[in-house]
């Protein structure tokens, strides 16, 4: 058993979800390389909000596969914090917007 | 300034012990395939020389920069440079072969005090596609090198530069302080001459190697983004843009050692391996002539002195029947030319 949830060399594995149900793998994979070819938004764009993204819901694999694939196409690392504060403050506004409800509730109920 | 790895006296200026990292270790425990038994998968080994197309001679690897990636080990401490008479041997060569190109390189080839004469002869011959591998720096380093884009179009020059990203700060990591600023400064001097404008004969193409342990992208959207940037930025064009993987020899070997990168990048090359970059590779239309006359199959061997396999050595024992079909020298560096869309000097192969 090995000793941590997440191994990097298991990215190179993704593939292999496939095995347990051809199907519906082949049917997610097709879906996936569709989703980031170039469209009204270009291959750049899209690889940018994966970043932002990956970090958003925090995935491990997705982070590793996005940084790279950011570098690669040129992507600078400014451009990537720049991606990643657009997630940080959609994740802070998300916690902070509901401060809303907060103060609506208490305004309801304090004298 | 950085200095050359034979200037810091490095066990990596010594080819063969960076043969022996690329034999030894994960390619001889099992973990990666070595380079020949990969392309014995799809019948591709031996993999051999064809027709001649492209004569790449190094002048010298005198430079005035000194790149964290160089495969050549360049930098203004080499002194490695190329005799009149070798270039006179190059000269009979280069009246009597078919081949379609003339690749020039260094270092900076233009450091080579007899390179204009060199290339004042060498363009009486008549080659279809004369090209000068010129770093851009070189042409605003000193006075003397001012005037090399009219020189270049005097006679005809292709000229392909490197130029690793469109900003600054990735410029100048991998090619030394200042480095951006005087490119693209020579840029817009090569484009006053009328290199690189949309219609122009005069050819100016870009060479993009990556700044880091990671594999180039699509040479195609590259080109896009670098295009878009140069001429909303500076007012740049150029034709094309080559991207180039960089090859685990020399300084990015030194590099990929020194950041703990070796194996993951050793790995990525391998994962990328593409069985049709082979059927392309530039070492089989190539021949690289070193600064000293010998012959190679292509500027990395040259550089890990991998000479060619074939009774002819030497460019003063030329004979073409001799070449063609000789075995290529390979060995694990090879997997940078046959990653992804494979890479040559010309950028992409498939």
């Amino acid at each position: 058993m090995q000793k941590t949830y997440y191994d990097p060399a298991d990215l190179k594995k993704f593939g292999k979800i496939s095995d347990w149900n051809e199907e519906l793998g082949s049917k997610f994979f097709e879906y996936y390389n569709a989703v980031f070819k170039e469209g009204h938004l270009t291959e750049r764009e899209k690889s940018l909000i994966a970043l932002a993204v990956a970090h958003t819901i925090q995935c491990p694999y997705c982070i590793d596969a996005y940084t790279g694939d950011g570098l690669q196409r040129g992507i600078t690392k400014e451009e990537m914090m720049e991606a990643l504060h657009v997630a940080g403050a959609i994740r802070g506004g998300a916690s902070l917007v509901h401060g809303v409800q907060m103060m609506n509730k208490v305004k309801k109920l304090d004298l | 300034m950085l200095k050359s790895l034979h200037k810091r006296h490095s066990e990596l200026a010594q080819s063969k012990r960076q043969l022996e990292i690329l034999s030894n270790g994960i390619f001889q425990n099992g973990d990666l395939l070595k380079f020949k038994d990969k392309i014995a998968e799809s019948n591709q080994f031996p993999l051999r020389a064809k027709k001649l197309e492209i004569l790449q001679i190094n002048v010298g690897y005198m430079c005035n920069q000194v790149c964290a990636h160089c495969h050549v080990d360049a930098g203004p401490d080499r002194k490695e440079i190329m005799t009149k008479e070798t270039m006179l041997q190059c000269l009979d060569v280069i009246k009597k072969t078919n081949a379609h190109t003339l690749d020039l390189t260094g270092g900076a080839p233009e450091m080579n005090p007899n390179f204009r004469w060199f290339v004042e002869e060498a363009s009486k011959a008549g080659i279809q596609d004369f090209i000068v591998r010129s770093n851009l720096t070189i042409i605003r380093a000193n006075k003397k090198y001012y005037d090399l884009p009219e020189f270049f179009k005097k006679h005809n020059i292709h000229v392909v530069s490197s130029m690793p990203h469109w900003t600054k700060g990735k410029t100048d990591k991998q090619r030394g302080d200042g480095v951006f600023n005087k490119s693209i400064q020579a840029l817009k001097d090569l484009n006053a001459m009328g290199y690189g404008m949309p219609d122009s004969e005069l050819r100016l193409d870009l060479v993009y190697n990556p700044s880091g342990a990671f594999l180039p992208g699509n040479q195609t959207a590259l080109e896009k983004d670098f295009k878009k940037a140069l001429l909303d930025d500076f007012g740049i064009q150029f034709h094309n843009l080559f991207a180039i993987t960089n090859l685990p020899i020399s300084r990015f070997l030194d590099y990929l050692i020194a950041s703990e990168n070796y194996e993951d990048y050793m790995h990525a090359l391998v994962d990328a391996y593409n069985p049709e970059a082979v059927k392309n590779v530039m070492c089989t239309n190539t021949l690289s002539v070193s600064w000293d006359g010998y012959l190679y199959d292509c500027d990395f061997n040259q550089m890990l002195n991998l000479p060619v396999n074939s009774k002819v050595k030497h460019i003063s024992e030329y004979q073409s029947e001799l070449l063609e079909g000789r075995p290529i020298v390979i060995s694990q560096h090879c997997y940078g030319c046959t990653a992804g869309a494979g890479s040559s000097c010309q950028g992409s192969v498939t």
